[in-house]
């Protein structure tokens, strides 16, 4: 798989990372050598394979719907770039 | 004072326990080192005076007769774990300035048991890397250098300078966290001892998150006791982490025995890889002739998809990576570069708070989850890695454990293989299959290389059975006799 530039500008985008024109280039050039080199994957015969998500045969536990927790506005705000009056400010998003 | 820091991390316990030495004395000769290794750019933040007002806080208890496990002994934390009140980059510029409100639960157990921080050290950028150069905050210099030069050389990573501290003999013991070999490979590459557990054994609540279905906490020592008492603080249930498994702590320390008679050792084929140098073949055959004189039975396995792990890593790794990393977005905490609107302050903040190979990993995340790739890639992925779990449960019907080397080369050049990344992603060939079968690995410093450098093998067990590879992994240190100082210590 070759990635052109328009599909990196796409891709960067959507993981909201600003990538300048000139870099383009040369990441779709990388990125196209990591994939190219993944796709020997093909050579797998998974037909019939069930996909894995947790190595561990691990059953989540179960507990009582109960706040055990709470009240840290004030901890969570503390590295706010911007906070008011225990609210995170943000830039507006509502025009 | 400088041969306090010449104790293992069990020997220096039993002497504060004997009250031999004080906490205080025995971290300010630690302190002292790392005052001295300045050069090696080990830690991002030290804590010099936390660590004095811990150690005085350990030594007023040990005169109550109170003790924890770690009770008064000086470690190093990878900056990777949340340490309340103590600032916590994972090595990037974008937690520039967090400050963590709450403390990670295996840095709370370490603390219970009463050892001392001596500081959070530096690592790849959000552990993505095998040579600690990714890092917002520079690399890591290796203790070792080549005999014939003095150039610097690459700790290994992501766990460079926990690694590099503990050989350094800054700190007594240190935590790491493995996602792919990113504390067995800097083991190796430092010539000390470091383990990976089972996934699940460590809580992964306060680690900041890479890949999650791989990442796992583990400890780095100088020798394997040292490193299985360091694990035994750090191991244990939390239902913070519905991924931790709810078992109890062996008594790994105290069943430590180093014995291999009876136990089947596998040798699996597809490990010896073309072009590795031939010091590794040798020291290889070498520790399956040791473990074969301590009375185990050397068996050929195959695990016949080895060579589909590091692929099948790069899309699960990346793709988990990349909806982890979501979160920095410049809202809640670390770096925000304000743009024009909330898009654009997004995409400029995420431009100047990663680097280059977080960069790289988030967009063939983003690439391989996309709409019309997600089969191809990531679906693909997560059936090639049923196939070598099941690799390895086969495998396991016939062996004990497995024995390979733990990376494919010694230490290399700061600076080398950084236009290649999948020259880089090599280096985890070894580590990266037992990572995603969720597998226990040691590696324990075993010979050097044709150029002086320490070398590692790597002792792989079934799940929960951290004890087999602890054991195995003694034996090997046992016959090895490997007590060399790094040589760039001076």
């Amino acid at each position: 798989m070759s990635l052109d530039k328009a599909t990196v500008r796409k891709i960067s985008e959507l993981a909201r990372i600003d990538v300048p024109d000139a870099d383009l280039e040369p990441l779709a050039r990388e990125l196209s050598a990591i994939l190219g080199w993944i796709e020997q994957l093909g050579e797998v015969d998974t037909d019939d394979v069930a996909p894995i998500r947790s190595v561990m045969p691990i059953t989540h536990p179960w507990r009582d719907d109960v706040v055990d927790d709470g009240d840290q506005q004030a901890a969570i705000t503390k590295n706010a770039p911007s906070a008011h009056d225990g609210y995170f400010v943000v830039p507006k998003v509502v025009e | 004072m400088a041969t306090l820091t010449e104790l293992g991390l069990a020997e220096a316990k039993r002497r504060i326990a004997s009250r031999e030495i004080s906490a205080v004395e025995l971290t300010q000769a630690h302190l002292d080192a790392m005052e001295r290794a300045q050069h090696l750019n080990a830690f991002i933040t030290e804590t010099p005076d936390l660590a004095l007002e811990m150690a005085e806080a350990a030594d007023a208890r040990l005169a109550k007769g109170e003790a924890g496990l770690l009770e008064g002994l000086p470690i190093a934390i990878k900056d990777l774990f949340c340490t309340e009140g103590v600032a916590t980059t994972a090595g990037s510029h974008i937690l520039s300035g967090f400050v963590p409100p709450y403390e990670s639960t295996v840095t709370r157990n370490l603390w219970a048991q009463g050892a001392v921080s001596l500081g959070k050290t530096n690592l790849d950028e959000f552990a993505m890397g095998s040579s600690n150069m990714t890092s917002y905050h520079g690399p890591v210099r290796n203790p070792w250098t080549r005999p014939e030069d003095n150039a610097a050389l690459v700790p290994g990573g992501s766990s460079g300078g926990s690694a590099a501290a503990v050989a350094a003999r800054i700190a007594l013991a240190a935590t790491g966290t493995d996602t792919g070999g990113s504390i067995r490979q800097p083991a190796a590459f430092c010539g000390i001892t470091g383990i990976k557990p089972t996934y699940g054994r460590c809580s992964r609540f306060g680690i900041v998150a890479f890949a999650s279905s791989l990442d796992q906490a583990g400890a780095f020592g100088r020798n394997v006791a040292d490193t299985a008492l360091l694990l035994q603080a750090m191991a244990g249930y939390d239902p913070k982490d519905s991924t931790s498994a709810d078992l109890p702590v062996p008594d790994w320390t105290g069943s430590l025995s180093g014995k291999v008679k009876g136990l089947r050792i596998g040798i699996p084929a597809e490990y010896r890889v073309e072009g590795m140098p031939e010091a590794i073949e040798k020291l290889w055959q070498q520790g399956a002739d040791w473990l074969k004189a301590e009375g185990a039975e050397i068996v050929e396995i195959n695990l016949p998809h080895t060579k589909y792990a590091l692929p099948t890593y790069y899309i699960i790794a990346p793709a988990e990576a990349s909806s982890n990393l979501a979160r920095y977005d410049g809202m809640r905490y670390g770096l925000r570069v304000e743009g024009e609107n909330l898009a654009e302050t997004y995409m400029r903040t995420r431009a100047a708070g990663f680097g280059a190979e977080v960069k790289r990993r988030i967009m063939i995340g983003t690439y391989v989850l996309s709409a019309g790739y997600y089969d191809a890639y990531y679906l693909k992925a997560q059936k090639v890695r049923r196939r070598i779990v099941d690799d390895f449960e086969q495998a396991f019907q016939k062996v004990d454990a497995i024995l390979t080397p733990t990376a494919p080369s010694a230490a290399f050049r700061v600076g080398e293989k950084m236009d290649d990344p999948v020259a880089m992603y090599l280096n985890d060939v070894f580590t990266v299959p037992s990572s995603l079968a969720g597998l226990p690995g040691i590696s324990v410093p075993a010979g050097l290389s044709a150029e002086g450098l320490p070398l590692g093998l790597q002792v792989i067990g079934k799940a929960w059975d951290e004890q087999t590879v602890l054991d195995a992994g003694l034996a090997l240190e046992r016959a090895a006799g490997f007590r060399i100082a790094p040589y760039g210590l001076g």
